[in-house]
């Protein structure tokens, strides 16, 4: 068991673990993987670059980001997968989105699967007239108030115009908006090129459609927030509580109404920076809203996220009422913490997941007293790890550069910056604001913690057999392996079906949640009694 | 209601999917690998392929299910996979030591035209592949058939592989079962092991898919056919292949290139089927059907005339796979149901010629449609027009059976919220009996649940 004082430095296990792979890829993983020298500080590490083929990785494609977490999660957009029909089947129901209507009328399609299942003639002859079709027959049996369109990977190739039909059958329509993701699977190194491109469309073609401008007096977006496991609820109960107006959050238990209103409010906060990041600079270029990163993962972190709201707003009023709700909402987290904190103080935990979560999660452990060991992000880039500070010297390569980067002009008529650069100067001063900022994930671990870019089965097994975590945090695919080691796996993307674990409530189930895992006997039952000791078996065979 | 838009009234769609009744070529073929013993699948496509692929197959077996990916970006997109798959095939050996690659093409590579036996036969000359293990591959575009077809494939590439025939006559069966369960596949094995028949079984999930909790992470668990079975292939003395859609093009090419004979049988779920596969198991492999065997007939036998007032004239709406839904269909009819709705997105024209030999009498009036927008939307307008008193298929029925209503048994793949599939067979007359358990138990829960107190009865 490593101490938990003092990390041991892990270079040289490091180096037995590089020593497994072909040269070029030592090299290449070497400096994916790179610890914390000094607590505060971030290493310099490699991120968001192409997997090498063969790896067993955690990753999945471009699709999967865009039409997976970023539009997934919005109910009443008819979501039609243009390709054979795998892509929209694996792609139907499995995140765990949850989402709650208006009305029992009110239209949700989260439970359809819709598909053009492309044949062999669609790839030879293309898919253009079909496309066409499906979306006609969309429309007319349902009269959807919008109708996107996925492409996944043959429909590149083909050369499908996927965005002029889009174009033609929203005119057409004249009530639908229509409208296409160039996602196809190949693009990018991973989810995060599908994120960029959803963050665009949904930029281009939804973002400041509808003007009205709704009551409230403190609104805000949420950005980065898809209501796993029933997040966004808990999420929204809080602002509620607070008396903050949520606009729209993106996508968690969202509307397409939603994101067409959400140039109205006044503060985006982010919490996945990674998925969403591209949509808040947007809009602060657009509208004027300015952004802040928030987590609300983890009580504290949650605490902390909203005080930085209610400083935002500089209004004495909402200050004093989110210092009531924290008030009433602590007691109840710290009296399960007293509880659950000496029976996990001490053990250790990896979390290799996501683009946020890794870090964000760090919270809650550290709120019963684990430590973080290791960590690292599946889709993350250098700035998710580093902070945003590092953006100008990230080096764009042909797989980044092949991704669409809007250019953005302020809006004519509606560019209205919600601040000045002066009072956005005294905030940050005064309240330690910090705006368009984003300080990583790897200056708040500790001194020799590893830090590991999208790890491999390989490496996962290797640290696991160093480390021996008290519980592994990643996905489905490495769930079982790691459990097959007698170690916990807690699934940080479908939270193992409970949840939810962000805001107040959910920082709770999620210590209860580690309790148990952590210090259930089940996995003592995995010895039989005849493999105690050789006495025992010794005796049986002589027996025999 | 969860599927709140489906519309009562049917109209014919020439284009839009809706919930499908398959998935694509590619998971099939991941699935049939892992049962050959100490294999790698490997995708060769965009790494999305390979993480759903694995994601759903976890999903349904709450196993470890590993396989690499050729990790495509927009440049391999352009010029071609070969390096990446060259690349794949050194670090995959280097790293994670399989006996057998087993790659398996993507809608992505099938569409920019890659060679893969061209690509292996580089790999090889250029010294990537270690001497005695093995890259086998097999086409799997995901724009034909459905992941059945998938599985089909596979097993023709695993043919192609490794079965050769030699001088020696080996007095063996070999059997190919379809997709079914680790649990399912080992029952096959059980049957024809009580039979005292020699065989080969491939591919064998069971042990792989369903492999005890050790304490310890294996990357190839025990099971799973070996490389020297599968060698012998082509010397035995018949084939049976059990499920047409996923095995017959396996047992045909063994025939053109080994002259091994074959018979092609259902899958043999429910007390039909059984008896047929034993009865070839009986003929091919030369043996007298024991009485253990004709006992645990006769249990199925006894459970449906001790029970089949709760099963008469019972409606059911089924979907999923043909190889699996034929021997169903018939078993249902043998106990006294009406299969009324059948679905399945996998095409093939057999399947509805079938099905109606199984239903002309029983349930003149079925509904049947399988192949392009034979979808799970279509079989629940049917159900919104005329209810039935069962639902069987995959987990995604959940949501027709809480909207509607209708006691829901699940069956087939994927099975994502319940445990039990990969462990208690369906096959096989113990597999009958779980089929039967499993229905009456939901016909009369509801029962308990719907009677009024007067009604409500201790005995059933």
């Amino acid at each position: 068991m490593v101490d938990k004082k003092e990390f041991p430095n892990p270079e040289e296990f490091k180096k037995e673990i590089l020593e497994k792979y072909p040269t070029k890829v030592a090299r290449k993983r070497a400096k994916s993987m790179v610890p914390v020298s000094e607590e505060g500080t971030a290493p310099l590490i490699q991120a968001n670059v192409r997997t090498v083929p063969g790896i067993i990785t955690q990753r999945g494609c471009s699709y999967a980001g865009c039409k997976g977490v970023v539009l997934g999660p919005t109910r009443d957009i008819i979501n039609i997968t243009h390709g054979p029909i795998g892509c929209g089947f694996y792609s139907w129901l499995t995140r765990r989105n949850q989402t709650k209507p208006e009305t029992p009328e009110a239209e949700n399609y989260m439970a359809y699967c819709f598909s053009t299942d492309m044949q062999e003639e669609n790839i030879v002859f293309g898919g253009e007239k079909k496309l066409r079709e499906a979306i006609q027959e969309a429309y007319d049996m349902f009269h959807p108030k919008a109708i996107s369109v996925f492409a996944t990977c043959p429909v590149g190739l083909i050369g499908d115009d996927i965005h002029a039909i889009a174009a033609q059958m929203k005119e057409k329509f004249g009530d639908c908006n229509v409208f296409a993701f160039s996602c196809e699977g190949y693009k990018g190194v991973s989810q995060s090129a599908g994120h960029h491109i959803a963050n665009n469309q949904i930029f281009k073609h939804v973002v400041g459609n509808d003007d009205t401008v709704k009551e409230g007096t403190y609104k805000i977006n949420m950005l980065g927030e898809y209501n796993i496991g029933g997040d966004a609820f808990e999420i929204e109960r809080i602002l509620d509580k607070c008396g903050i107006t949520l606009i729209s959050t993106f996508s968690g238990n969202s509307s397409i109404d939603h994101f067409a209103n959400s140039h109205t409010a006044d503060l985006n906060t982010v919490m996945c920076h990674r998925s969403i990041n591209y949509m808040a600079d947007m809009m602060e270029t657009k509208f004027g809203i300015p952004w802040i990163k928030v987590n609300f993962i983890g009580a504290e972190a949650s605490a902390k996220s909203l005080r930085k709201i209610a400083a935002y707003f500089e209004d004495k009023k909402l200050m004093k009422r989110v210092e009531e709700v924290i008030r009433e909402e602590l007691p109840a987290v710290e009296e399960v913490i007293a509880q659950i904190k000496p029976k996990t103080e001490g053990k250790l935990a990896m979390l290799f997941v996501g683009g946020s979560r890794a870090h964000h999660y760090q919270e809650l452990f550290t709120e019963i007293g684990m430590e973080t060991v290791s960590a690292g992000y599946e889709f993350g880039h250098r700035d998710d790890y580093e902070g945003r500070e590092v953006l100008p010297t990230i080096k764009l390569d042909a797989d980044t550069r092949n991704i669409e980067e809007l250019k953005v002009e302020p809006d004519p008529e509606r560019y209205n910056p919600r601040k000045s650069e002066k009072q956005l100067e005294k905030l940050a001063k005064e309240h330690d604001l910090e705006f368009s900022g984003y300080q990583g994930m790897s200056r708040m671990m500790k001194k020799n913690a590893m830090i590991i870019d999208d790890i491999s089965q390989w490496e996962t097994e290797k640290w696991i057999e160093y480390y021996k975590p008290a519980v592994f945090c990643a996905g489905i695919k490495e769930k079982y392996a790691v459990q097959k080691m007698g170690v916990p796996l807690k699934q940080l993307h479908s939270y193992d079906y409970g949840g939810p674990y962000a805001g107040f409530k959910g920082a709770i189930n999620f210590y209860k949640d580690i309790e148990r895992i952590t210090t259930t006997k089940v996995w003592d039952l995995i010895s039989p009694p005849w493999d105690y000791s050789n006495g025992i078996k010794a005796d049986l065979v002589s027996n025999g | 209601m969860l599927l709140r838009h489906t519309l009562t009234e049917v109209k014919e769609r020439k284009a839009l999917t809706i919930n499908p009744a398959k998935t694509c070529q590619p998971i099939g073929a991941m699935y049939a690998a892992l049962g050959i013993h100490g294999c790698l699948p490997h995708s060769h496509g965009s790494q999305g392929c390979c993480a759903y692929h694995r994601s759903a197959l976890t999903r349904h077996y709450k196993e470890p299910v590993m396989a690499a990916t050729s990790s495509f970006t927009e440049g391999s997109s352009v010029f071609g996979g070969q390096s990446n798959l060259i690349q794949a095939i050194n670090n995959i050996f280097t790293i994670y030591e399989p006996d057998v690659i087993a790659v398996h093409t993507t809608c992505l590579s099938e569409t920019i035209g890659d060679d893969v036996d061209q690509i292996v036969a580089k790999a090889i000359d250029d010294g990537k592949v270690p001497e005695g293990k093995f890259v086998i591959h097999a086409s799997t575009p995901s724009y034909q058939g459905s992941h059945v077809t998938g599985y089909a494939n596979m097993l023709k590439g695993i043919v192609k592989a490794f079965s050769k025939s030699s001088d020696i006559n080996r007095a063996q069966l070999n059997i190919i079962p379809g997709w079914v369960e680790p649990s399912d596949m080992r029952e096959i094995k059980r049957l024809a092991n009580m039979m005292g028949v020699k065989f080969v079984m491939f591919p064998d999930t069971s042990d792989v898919l369903d492999a005890p909790q050790t304490g310890k992470h294996v990357m190839y668990p025990a099971g799973g056919t070996t490389i020297p079975e599968l060698q012998t292939t082509g010397d035995s003395a018949h084939t049976l292949a059990l499920g047409e859609w996923c095995t017959k093009a396996a047992a045909q090419d063994l025939d053109r290139s080994c002259k091994v004979s074959y018979d092609i049988l259902d899958v043999p779920i429910g007390i039909k089927a059984t008896d047929r596969y034993i009865m070839a198991l009986a003929k091919h492999g030369k043996a007298d059907v024991p009485e253990l065997v004709t006992a645990e007939r006769g249990r199925v036998v006894d459970i449906i005339t001790d029970m089949e007032q709760y099963l008469h004239g019972k409606t059911v709406a089924l979907w999923g796979d043909p190889d699996m839904l034929i021997p169903l269909t018939e078993f249902l009819v043998d106990v006294g149901m009406k299969p009324k709705y059948i679905v399945s997105g996998t095409p093939g024209k057999q399947f509805k010629l079938k099905l109606d030999a199984i239903l002309k009498d029983a349930v003149p009036d079925a509904k049947i449609a399988n192949g392009p927008q034979a979808d799970m939307y279509l079989m629940h307008q049917w159900i919104k027009n005329e209810k039935v008193d069962l639902l069987i298929g995959n987990t995604y029925g959940k949501y027709i059976a809480r909207d509607e209503d209708i006691p829901f048994m699940r069956m087939g793949f994927p099975i994502l919220d319940r445990v039990g599939h990969s462990y208690f067979p369906t096959v096989g007359y113990t597999g009958a009996m779980r089929i039967l358990e499993k229905i009456l138990g939901l016909f009369m829960d509801r029962q308990d649940r719907d009677a009024p107190e007067e009604k409500f009865e201790l005995v059933m």
